[in-house]
């Protein structure tokens, strides 16, 4: 055991140099895949750290739920200055913290579907979440949730499970959002035609490529990312008439973050082309506000729902759990 | 080397659960016993116990005059030889008697010139570097012996060590044990099932019953005409050595 | 006798303590401020979750076990045929994929879209729905476990004296005598330890559980532990479904044990087992059945997989520097923990016998009793702890220090090194109990204890189930997602954590091809302790 020794003892001494921090140095608390080498996160830190001649210091959990809980944990003590990643369906809890400062950017250039008004949190990106099917396989797609729940049973669909992951508990609220009290019949029907419930998008995701579920729930500008970056045009997402369930992802400034400047900076700078340009080919989303020039012609291709639906994040964390009860009574039976 | 006196007073023991034993001996300097007795009579637990690998509930155990009672087995003037088990299967014969000089195998150059003599005074020269598993029963028992020179300590215990060996086998091996003993002087105790081992080689007999020393005498007096009954009882068809 | 080396065994098992037990702190720290989630977890969902991860664990755990002892006694009987040590290599793999890679394997050829699927429609008379449900999860836990169950009885047989097999031989006993009188028995032994480690492995499944298991009736309680803690974030919640997880698992242990022998099995140190008995050719085509059958069932979704990973650009992937980095960093890992792991466990096992042999020939006290007990099983219990709930109690423990992201490479190192530890104990302790029994008295004898014991007497015994151990734990830890996923920052990041980054992000023949990397890491580790512990010996 000796040789634990000298990792601990050093990793002690690093944690205690830990918050020796430069002035000129902005901490952002994101998720994974915003840090990858093909996400957002090195242009933007790269874009950023040359305007402000400042550092930023990105540090990533697995996922918007994962940074909510982290925040938790920390509190007061956290040494982030600004949170990027978390949801529309979150905002209300996050807010609830009290661990948040109004982000005082003006909303003038952010578009997003349906309106933003929100104080607190700043959106960067968005998108809807869709039924995504695989067009050599699928013939006639559903064209509404409706023509979803009540098709040929035959017709599989992969889902994600909303008590462990994002997409399925988007999808718990479309339906929710379409059908309200019915929700439950919904789900009997849709249950026929479930071909399993995965733990998380990748694992429903991986199903449709491998050719093993014709249609997974999904984004719809998932399509967009075969078209560009693979030149694959089999993977379509399929227009619901009742509208489609938004997902707007977004960014607050901790009460921490408030004191230092860099902070300001950085969320004026997230609605900025800078930023924005980053978004669509590696977050496969919406850009949020302005870009320098037009998206790939590809996105104009994307379904562009007419209505958007959403449940007001209050709403959503309070229903949370006897939804997902619902949700489980039916689909356990 | 020569022997000192090995001395047990009013040492009690138990195997967990099991009946208590109790041993009284004193085992003079340099002499040869021989422990006797039925299986389960505690034979081996009197070795063990003065070699250390059981510990007395109450009673001491004296080498030499010294309490021996509270020192770990290796650090009791004391080697021992098993019925098996003696060596190490993967480490070479040189090896194996190397370890009684320096348990980590340390080895000065007079160390293992000491090997070599050893092995050579047990007719073992030129097998230094087979392995057990490439040596007979006996010449096993050799390399044991050959342990207990270079270790040098002045009592040696043995626990059934020819057991196993055919009887002309057993006989080279007590010749060869009591030239030893003759070189060294160190006091011996082994345990035995063979009357004609004990005689050929003892001066005393132990005799031992139901975990306690019954009959203590010099050996012709087991094999005498007033032989103690227990031994009678207990040698019974074994007629072998015996007169008439 | 006097205890030689008493200082390594209470320190590995304090080390176990601490982890878990520290763990438990930061979650019931948390958990203090609403306690209430520990009494609400108790309702109705449990009752039905914790049937069905029963239900699973114990039919996976036949389903793997059974079959293992046939193909272990193929195996046995046949100690050199070409490909054997290849296919004993095979068996270790599918520890070091991740779930995830290994439901994809299962459903390329079971799926409603796999390779069986028309073969399925024509016997059933009609659309193949995919192996979803029990079945899908019964499949690929015996994928997971048949192997592992296979190796460590083969581990088992391979302990058969040398003079049985003589003897076996001498009487001519036929095969249903020597099965019935020689490797039953040795098997038996074992047979309770390994069908626990197997059960511990498939109550705490939780990817294939979900992903195979076709809906949410098929939920297991690691699913609500996640649950609990990750999305709805409730400590108390997770603590008292943690607690349930592992006395339920105790308790179905205990009975198992109950239906076998004491798992300490007699055992020899015959290194190089040569058995006597010739199979006859009807036997021998059995068993090669046996072992074909095996091998294509284990070999079938790790083909999809190679298969798969085939189609990826593997010749840009092993020029990245991400990916070289990740798989730099994921050795370097694995092997701190699978050493970490194997040295507990050798002092874990050298505690248990010691005290085993102490209590023989004294009256032990109870602490000494419970001392045993938990070096010799307690400890192995940790398996059923969720690496989540260390991850996260610890999380919360080093918080106010402002060490989480300095203290990450250290927990997933110590994590890792104590989940292999069932794995690793059960690889040592037959081993190290035989030469134990022999070697003991003569060397407190010669006096030779510490160092120069484990340098001379028990390294060159023990060299090569240390290294089986070192290879298993390794493995383990290769595919270690668990701790990794909650500790992972910039500066750890593992070769699974990135081939869940790029499935996560639509690079699936990325993933795929960072999954057969890892099926070829692990294969080469089995030949690398194969030939380590073979040299010398």
């Amino acid at each position: 055991m000796r040789n634990l020794a000298i990792p601990v003892l050093s990793a002690a001494i690093l944690a205690l140099a830990l918050p020796v921090q430069a002035a000129d140095k902005l901490t952002i608390y994101t998720y994974d895949s915003f840090t990858a080498e093909w996400g957002p996160g090195p242009i933007v830190e790269k874009a950023f750290e040359a305007e402000c001649g400042c550092e930023v210091d990105f540090v990533s959990v697995a996922d918007g739920v994962a940074l909510l809980n982290r925040l938790r944990l920390e509190g007061d003590r956290s040494p982030a200055d600004i949170v990027l990643g978390l949801d529309n369906n979150l905002t209300w809890e996050a807010a609830q913290t009290g661990l948040f400062a109004p982000h005082g950017v003006s909303l003038d250039k952010v578009a997003i579907p349906g309106g933003w008004s929100d104080a607190t949190f700043l959106p960067y990106d968005y998108g809807y979440f869709a039924v995504v099917y695989d067009a050599d396989k699928v013939a006639s797609p559903p064209a509404s949730l409706k023509d979803l729940v009540e098709g040929d049973p035959s017709a599989k669909i992969a889902i994600q499970d909303p008590r462990t992951s994002t997409p399925g508990l988007g999808l718990l609220l479309w339906v929710k959002a379409v059908y309200g009290d019915k929700a439950a019949d919904a789900w009997a029907g849709l249950k026929r035609r479930v071909l399993t419930v995965t733990p998380g998008w990748s694992e429903a995701y991986g199903l449709l490529t491998s050719g093993e579920a014709p249609m997974v729930l999904s984004y719809s500008t998932s399509p967009a990312y075969h078209r560009i970056a693979e030149k694959v045009d089999r993977y379509k997402a399929a227009e619901f008439s009742e509208g489609h369930y938004l997902q707007v992802e977004v960014a607050g400034v901790t009460r921490k973050g408030a004191g230092n400047p860099l902070s300001a900076k950085f969320m004026a700078f997230m609605v900025s082309p800078a930023f924005q340009d980053a978004v669509p080919e590696t977050q496969w989303m919406f850009p949020a506000a302005p870009t320098s020039k037009p998206l790939d012609p590809v996105f104009g291709e994307m379904i562009r729902p007419e209505k958007p639906l959403e449940i007001p994040s209050e709403e959503v964390a309070k229903n949370r759990k006897a939804w997902i009860d619902e949700w489980l009574s039916v689909m356990s039976r | 080397m020569s022997g000192t006196d090995v001395r047990l007073e009013d040492v009690r023991f138990s195997y967990g659960g099991g009946a208590e034993m109790r041993f009284d001996l004193a085992v003079p300097a340099s002499a040869i016993v021989a422990l006797m007795g039925p299986s389960g009579s505690g034979k081996s637990t009197l070795l063990n116990l003065v070699a250390g690998f059981e510990t007395p509930s109450s009673g001491s155990v004296a080498i030499g005059g010294a309490d021996v009672s509270a020192l770990p087995p290796a650090q009791r003037p004391v080697s021992m030889v098993f019925q098996e088990n003696n060596l190490f299967g993967h480490l070479d014969v040189a090896a194996n008697v190397g370890l009684g000089r320096s348990p980590s195998l340390r080895l000065t150059p007079q160390d293992r010139e000491d090997v070599l003599a050893a092995l050579a005074r047990v007719g073992l020269a030129g097998k230094e570097k087979r392995l057990p598993r490439e040596l007979s029963g006996g010449e096993r028992q050799r390399v044991a012996l050959a342990r207990v020179l270079v270790r040098d300590r002045p009592v040696l215990l043995l626990d059934e060590p020819f057991a196993s060996l055919g009887p002309a086998l057993r006989a080279d091996m007590l010749d060869l044990l009591r030239d030893l003993h003759d070189e060294r002087r160190m006091t011996v105790l082994i345990a035995t099932h063979q009357p004609e081992d004990a005689r050929a080689i003892a001066q005393t007999i132990v005799f031992l019953e139901e975990g306690r020393v019954a009959v203590t005498g010099p050996t012709g007096l087991f094999f005498g005409p007033d032989r103690p009954e227990a031994f009678a009882r207990y040698v019974g068809g074994k007629a072998a050595g015996m007169p008439g | 006798m006097p205890a030689t080396r008493p200082l390594p065994g209470p320190l590995a098992l304090a080390f176990v303590a601490v982890l878990v037990g520290g763990a438990f702190a930061g979650l019931l720290a948390e958990a203090a401020s609403d306690p209430s989630g520990a009494a609400g977890a108790f309702d109705a969902y449990l009752g039905r979750i914790v049937r069905f991860t029963l239900w699973q664990a114990a039919l996976s755990t036949l389903l793997s076990v059974a079959p293992a002892i046939l193909v272990a006694r193929a195996l046995s009987r046949h100690p050199s045929f070409p490909g054997r040590s290849l296919i004993l290599g095979l068996f270790a793999v599918p520890l070091g994929l991740p779930a995830i890679v290994a439901a994809l394997g299962v459903l390329a050829l079971w799926g409603r879209a796999g390779l069986f699927a028309p073969l399925m429609a024509w016997l059933s008379g009609g659309d193949w729905p995919g192996i979803y449900g029990l079945a899908g999860i019964l499949v690929a836990h015996v994928f997971f476990n048949l192997p592992l169950a296979a190796r460590l009885l083969l581990e088992a047989l391979e302990a058969v004296p040398l003079d049985h097999w003589r003897l076996s031989a001498q009487l001519g006993m036929g095969a249903r005598a020597s099965f019935r009188l020689i490797e039953w028995p040795a098997m038996r032994a074992a047979l309770p330890g390994v069908a626990a480690l197997v059960f511990m492995l498939c109550v705490t499944s939780f990817t294939i559980v979900l992903m195979l298991g076709g809906g949410p009736a098929a939920t297991t309680l690691e699913v609500a532990i996640y649950q609990a803690l990750r999305f709805d974030f409730d400590p108390a919640r997770a603590v008292a479904l943690t607690l349930v997880q592992v006395a339920l698992t105790v308790a179905a242990v205990a009975a198992m044990a109950r239906l076998g022998a004491s798992p300490t099995g007699e055992a020899s140190l015959a290194l190089a087992p040569r058995r006597y008995d010739r199979p006859s050719p009807a036997g021998t085509a059995l068993d090669a059945v046996l072992i074909a059958a095996a091998v294509l069932f284990v070999a079938g979704p790790m083909a999809a997989t190679v298969v798969a990973g085939l189609e990826a650009d593997l010749g840009r992937l092993a020029t990245e520097a991400r990916v070289r980095d990740a798989a730099a960093t994921s050795l370097l890992l694995a092997a701190a923990a699978a050493t970490l792991s194997a040295a507990l466990s050798l002092a874990l096992v050298a505690m248990r016998r010691r005290l085993e042999t102490a209590r023989s020939s004294s009256r032990a006290g109870l602490l000494a009793r419970l001392l045993e007990w938990a070096a010799g099983n307690g400890a192995l219990f940790v398996l059923v702890v969720p690496p989540t709930v260390i991850g996260a109690g610890w999380f919360i423990l080093l918080l106010p220090a402002g060490m989480v992201f300095a203290a990450a490479p250290v927990m997933v190192v110590a994590v890792n090194a104590v989940m292999a530890m069932p794995f690793a104990v059960r690889a040592i302790r037959p081993a190290h109990d035989a030469a134990a029994a022999r070697h003991d008295r003569l060397a407190a004898q010669l006096g030779i204890a510490g160092w120069a014991r484990l340098r001379l007497i028990d390294w060159p015994v023990l060299r090569r189930p240390l290294f089986t151990a070192l290879a298993f734990a390794m493995a383990l830890s290769l595919g270690d997602l668990g701790v990794i996923a909650l500790f992972g920052s910039e500066s750890v990041r593992t070769l699974p954590y990135l081939l869940m980054e790029r499935m996560g992000s639509y690079r699936t023949q990325d993933a795929a091809g960072l999954a057969l990397m890892l099926g070829a890491l692990c294969l080469a580790l089995m030949a690398a302790a194969n030939r380590l512990g073979r040299e010398r010996a």
